[in-house]
């Protein structure tokens, strides 16, 4: 995983509440077997005409969206589906932080696996953002992950809450794998004294 | 014995807690894996690159559901990509010694629907899937969550979770439900009433009369629909009727070691005394028939209702979602839903395909036709559900209504195998979500029990189901 650390970027701003992960990658896509390429399907729904030309007005299709880092969304994004196309899909367009005033659980369990950090935000802070972002599409903002903190064109400083535990494996790119199979003796321990509660063996009927 | 109270939930987690490290998060055990085509191609690939085996292939199980056709199984897949995805699976279940109930398996279908019908889900278990709906499993009072394919991998090689501990709600369902008005219903109503972030960071214990009454079916519907609230997973305490549903099932414990199970499940529920982080009620006895007319499920309304205006919404976000779901919808504020046209009905999806679903549906559809222009889908949430349907004739009451009936499958609920609507259609969908594009780019979803489905399937437009009943 690429760490995080320090990113300054400008931002793309789409104020809608509760998008869905069908919206950030529609179901047809899934049918591929790998995690690459998936950017090109990124909000496929909302950014593309049914010929599969853009629409010139939808945020990520105007000029300066290829280089954002951040995206600055409405309440509750990511809701729905658990696939993990959706963080694959922002991070391959490549953004690399989402700024909120909430996620949905599993989307921001995905978006922290990859490297991509779920930024909560207060709802006046929010607000502010996307007067910003409005007035002036060039708004560039800093997300620093060590201080936790988000800093305006205008200087002021937002902090933003993390666990300890994730901000480190996203500081240091840490895969969390690694650290669950460090607990392999503990897991055995586990189920040495846990017998199997079903085995899914196939029988027959 | 401890002396604090605990919850159904307090009870499950504190029994698969391998280690909780300071400032990490838990590392939780898990009972159940089960995996579908869809995410776990990318897993697998993770184990191969590290060169990790399935550490219990044997607590794992593999079905295919989401991208497979409806049309007979003798039908080649029409898309290539689908085929190689289906394909992807069998190889990875064969590499790494994982059970698969496969294309021509008698007991296939909806990931959520075979594990409860072949007794894989138990009471006190820990299920996951990488899968939202996977909150189903928790009717058995298991904890069962939807996981992204990283922590799907982390399963595969570690059979454990590194979870942080969610609070937990309970959601008090007082009185009993009316005639005509469902399990779909009662849970629609909850998401409108608490919204689709409502439940975000919780885990719902759903109790009260209301709940007790429930059938298991009914109670999978209930606690699948959670994750349409945000809520992490949502559970029902076992009881009787958990125990009855159990007895006798594939994969269920038997003899010995089912009175030995017996004794641990029954002490499974909720303390008296337990203390939750948060409490919602809900009286039965004021829901009626629902339907959303919008793009999230917490967009419902009671089917004699009217669309609400996003006018009198104060909060720009949630405003302008309005304004764009009633857009996408071609609905306007104000409107009622009643007489609306439809131009299709699915009547399935791992909320609404079980057997009793079936038979709701067909108490509406028998002796009387499909209104012409309609289509009307039945797909089985199971090879099983199918069998059964056919032994009872649901199926012939189907077909003579001018219905299709189908093969096993997600189909229409997630439209990744064919079966879509066109842009612009309307569906009266038993399925679970109504978010744009998810039945089809285009298509528009309202989503309704069963009954709601069938009753607009005969008239061709939203229709109260109770109009129609005996």
């Amino acid at each position: 995983m690429q760490p995080f650390t320090r990113i300054t970027s400008r931002v793309v701003a789409l104020p809608i509440d509760n998008i869905d992960t069908d919206q950030i990658i529609p179901a047809r896509f899934l049918k591929t077997i790998s995690k690459e390429g998936l950017g090109q399907h990124l909000f496929a729904d909302w950014r593309y005409n049914p010929d599969g030309s853009p629409k010139p007005d939808f945020p990520i299709n105007q000029p300066g969206a290829r280089e954002a880092r951040i995206l600055l969304v409405g309440d509750n994004f990511g809701c729905g589906s658990s696939r993990e196309h959706a963080p694959w899909a922002l991070i391959d367009f490549g953004f690399r932080a989402i700024i909120s005033t909430s996620f949905a659980d599993i989307f921001r369990n995905n978006a922290l696996k990859n490297g991509l950090l779920p930024v909560v935000v207060d709802i006046d802070t929010h607000r502010q953002l996307f007067e910003m972002a409005e007035a002036d599409p060039s708004t560039v903002l800093t997300i620093d992950l060590a201080e936790q903190s988000l800093i305006l064109p205008n200087g002021k400083q937002v902090y933003f809450p993390i666990d300890t535990f994730n901000k480190k494996c996203l500081l240091e790119g840490i895969d969390q794998l690694g650290y669950l199979l460090k607990q392999e003796p503990l897991i055995q321990a586990y189920e040495a004294l846990h017998p199997a509660r079903v085995s899914t063996r196939i029988m027959e009927e | 014995m401890t002396s604090t109270p605990c919850t159904l939930f307090d009870k499950i987690w504190d029994d698969h807690v391998v280690v909780e490290e300071p400032d990490s998060p838990a590392v939780l055990y898990i009972d159940l894996h089960l995996i579908h085509e869809v995410t776990s191609p990318q897993a697998f690939d993770g184990l191969r690159r590290r060169g990790l085996r399935v550490r219990r292939p044997h607590q794992t199980v593999a079905t295919i559901d989401h991208s497979i056709p409806t049309t007979p199984p003798e039908v080649p897949i029409a898309d290539p990509q689908a085929a190689r995805q289906i394909q992807q699976i069998v190889e990875n279940c064969r590499e790494f010694g994982i059970p698969l109930y496969g294309v021509g398996s008698p007991t296939r279908g909806i990931v959520h629907v075979i594990g409860p019908e072949l007794g894989l889900t138990q009471p006190g278990m820990t299920i996951v899937c990488g899968d939202s709906h996977t909150s189903t499993h928790g009717a058995f009072g298991a904890l069962a969550f939807g996981i992204g394919t990283s922590e799907v991998e982390h399963v595969l090689a570690t059979q454990c979770l590194l979870q942080r501990k969610p609070r937990t709600c309970q959601v008090y369902v007082d009185g009993y439900l009316n005639k005509g008005v469902t399990a779909k219903d009662l849970i629609l109503g909850l998401i409108a009433q608490i919204g689709s972030g409502g439940g975000t960071g919780y885990v719902f214990e759903y109790a009260g009369p209301a709940i007790r009454a429930l059938s298991m079916e009914e109670r999978m519907t209930v606690c699948n629909m959670s994750i349409e609230a945000g809520a992490r997973a949502g559970m029902i305490a076992p009881d009787d009727t958990t125990f009855e549903y159990l007895a006798g099932r594939l994969y269920a414990p038997k003899g010995e070691a089912w009175d030995a199970a017996l004794k641990r499940w029954r002490a499974l529920p909720s303390d008296p005394d337990a203390r939750f982080d948060h409490t919602i009620t809900l009286d039965a006895r004021r829901l009626e028939p629902m339907i959303t007319y919008g793009t999230n499920p917490a967009m419902a309304i009671p089917v004699t209702g009217v669309v609400p205006d996003p006018a009198g919404v104060s909060d720009l976000g949630e405003r302008q979602a309005m304004e764009k779901a009633l857009r996408y919808m071609g609905l306007r504020p104000g409107q009622r839903l009643l007489g609306h046209p439809i131009d299709v009905v699915f009547i399935g999806s791992c909320t609404n395909g079980r057997l009793s679903d079936l038979r709701q549906a067909a108490s509406v559809l028998k002796g009387r036709r499909v209104k012409e222009g309609v289509r009307v889908l039945v797909v089985p949430g199971s090879q099983s559900v199918k069998r059964a349907a056919e032994a009872e004739g649901l199926h012939r009451i189907f077909l003579e209504a001018g219905a299709e009936w189908r093969e096993s499958g997600c189909s229409m609920c997630i439209a990744m195998n064919g079966d879509q609507l066109q842009p612009g259609q309307y569906a009266v969908s038993t399925s679970n979500r109504n978010f744009e594009g998810r039945q089809g780019p285009g298509g528009r979803t309202l989503l309704a029990s069963p009954l709601t489905a069938a009753a607009a399937a005969i008239t061709g437009v939203v229709t109260d189901p109770r109009t129609l009943l005996e």
